[in-house]
């Protein structure tokens, strides 16, 4: 599922708040590594966005491939993000 | 320079509410993990933990009491007055002048300040109980026990999160072996398992939903636990003379800072905490012959540990099991609870198991005593706690 533009751009502008960036430096290559976002940046990250959308990430920082989430690029946390919202709209 | 021994013990935790109780779980292999209870568990994502279900405070307290003892302050009363009763502790006026209290708590009367926001956030209330402050705060519980017993030395709480009563009984040992107090009652309290205690630590994703398995393949994060320990530490002659049980010495104690992350673990941090505790007891990695290990199994603090250990231990390293598995992670508690693995390897030939374990992690190459105990002679322990903040506390103890 591809992220809607207004969920792409709600997201990068919370990782780029996160990591100080300018959104429009933010690509969806981009990835977290890049952008110098540790562990407890991604717990941020996702508190902002379980607030923003209203939505639960299945996220455990000791199993992070268990979420079944690619939350290691800009894009890939767009895409992860649309799809626990469209399973929330149902 | 003196020496120091525990001549008393006591335990309030999800395994029993005594020391031999606890000991006998230990050994079993016994897990205290399980559904939490308490108000408003289904807005919760963790709801398991190592909780104390039968704890009757009406039946332990009095009503005045209760009005002053958050659930942490009962935990460590319990546990004080079990250590003092085990020592046989009957103190001279003169001699509480230099014996006093040092205990370790991370969070302090979380449920009480839980139960006040509670009562005045969504309950619409307008006041508080008026003892609210003396009961949340870090130093009651070390305050009832000075009272208590009537120990009018230096007393005082130590917060260090996980590591919080290695540091107290550190503590403890310093003092006593530099002679600046003759006892203190020392060790640990917590009772962090209300809702909001759950729902902070929640946020930083770093609990397991299902069960704590350190050091296995399959780990996913820590389970938090709640109770007390309590030890009498006292000068090592003091206790001969007196003919006291001796039931371990304490042989040394390193505190290092990582001086780095808030929350994740350090290598270095780690390892010289523990190769200091050997120093200091003057010990060689060979004497040490079994370790409890912080053992929280998340992800990351168990292989830094295993590394730590290996550097310091090299291919000789002792069998390291984490008893987090069954009592739980008691937060700033949990290393007096672990002290008493370590005893009961040291005076009774046991080493409790790492319980939950199911699969090796070749990042966790090493001897955990997997699912069951194991007969052993043990003639000194290490215990080691590292703590968010990056403060770390690892004590050494020798067999009386």
């Amino acid at each position: 599922m591809t992220a809607t533009p207004e969920t792409r751009a709600r997201i990068t502008q919370i990782l780029a708040a996160q990591a100080l960036r300018d959104p429009q430096e933010l690509t969806p290559q981009t990835t977290l590594d890049a952008l110098g976002i540790d562990s407890l940046g991604m717990a941020e990250i996702l508190f902002a966005i379980e607030e923003g959308f209203d939505i639960t990430v299945p996220f455990n920082a000791n199993t992070p491939e268990a979420a079944g989430l690619d939350l290691e690029s800009v894009g890939g946390i767009c895409d992860g993000v649309q799809r626990l919202i469209d399973a929330k709209q149902g | 320079m003196r020496r120091v021994a525990i001549t008393g013990a006591g335990s309030v935790n999800a395994l029993a509410a005594d020391v031999p109780g606890t000991m006998s779980a230990l050994a079993a292999g016994q897990v205290g993990i399980g559904p939490l209870d308490v108000p408003e568990v289904e807005r919760l994502s963790i709801r398991i933990g190592a909780q104390i279900h039968d704890w009757d405070a009406e039946a332990r307290f009095s009503r005045q009491e209760i009005a002053l003892y958050d659930r942490a302050t009962q935990f460590a009363v319990e546990a004080g007055a079990q250590a003092c009763a085990a020592a046989g502790l009957a103190l001279t006026e003169a001699e509480t002048l230099r014996a006093g209290v040092i205990l370790g708590t991370g969070g302090g009367g979380y449920t009480t300040i839980d139960e006040s926001y509670r009562a005045v956030y969504p309950g619409g209330r307008n006041r508080v109980h008026p003892f609210t402050i003396p009961r949340l705060m870090h130093s009651a519980a070390a305050a009832h026990l000075a009272m208590r017993h009537g120990l009018k030395g230096p007393s005082f709480t130590v917060s260090t999160a996980c590591a919080s009563s290695n540091h107290a009984m550190g503590l403890a040992f310093q003092m006593v072996r530099s002679g600046a107090a003759e006892v203190i009652l020392t060790g640990g309290a917590e009772a962090t398992l209300c809702f909001g205690g759950i729902k902070a630590w929640e946020g930083l994703r770093v609990m397991s939903p299902d069960g704590c398995r350190p050091f296995c393949a399959t780990r996913n994060g820590l389970v938090q636990g709640e109770g007390a320990a309590v030890f009498v530490f006292e000068d090592y002659d003091r206790a001969r003379a007196r003919g006291a049980e001796i039931i371990a010495e304490v042989a040394g104690f390193s505190m290092t800072s990582d001086a780095g992350d808030i929350v994740a673990p350090d290598l270095d941090g780690a390892r010289r905490a523990i190769s200091g505790a050997l120093d200091d007891a003057r010990l060689s990695p060979d004497d040490i012959q079994y370790i409890n290990a912080h053992g929280t199994a998340t992800a990351a603090n168990d292989r830094t540990e295993v590394e730590a250990l290996r550097q310091v231990f090299g291919d000789r390293l002792p069998p390291v099991s984490s008893t987090k598995s069954m009592h739980g992670h008691l937060i700033g508690a949990t290393g007096a609870v672990e002290a008493l693995a370590c005893i009961m390897a040291l005076r009774d030939g046991i080493i409790a198991p790492t319980m939950g374990y199911r699969q090796a992690d070749a990042a966790c190459a090493i001897d955990c005593v997997p699912n069951e105990a194991r007969r052993a002679q043990v003639g000194a322990a290490l215990s080691n706690a590292f703590a968010f903040g990056g403060m770390n506390a690892c004590l050494a103890f020798r067999r009386a």
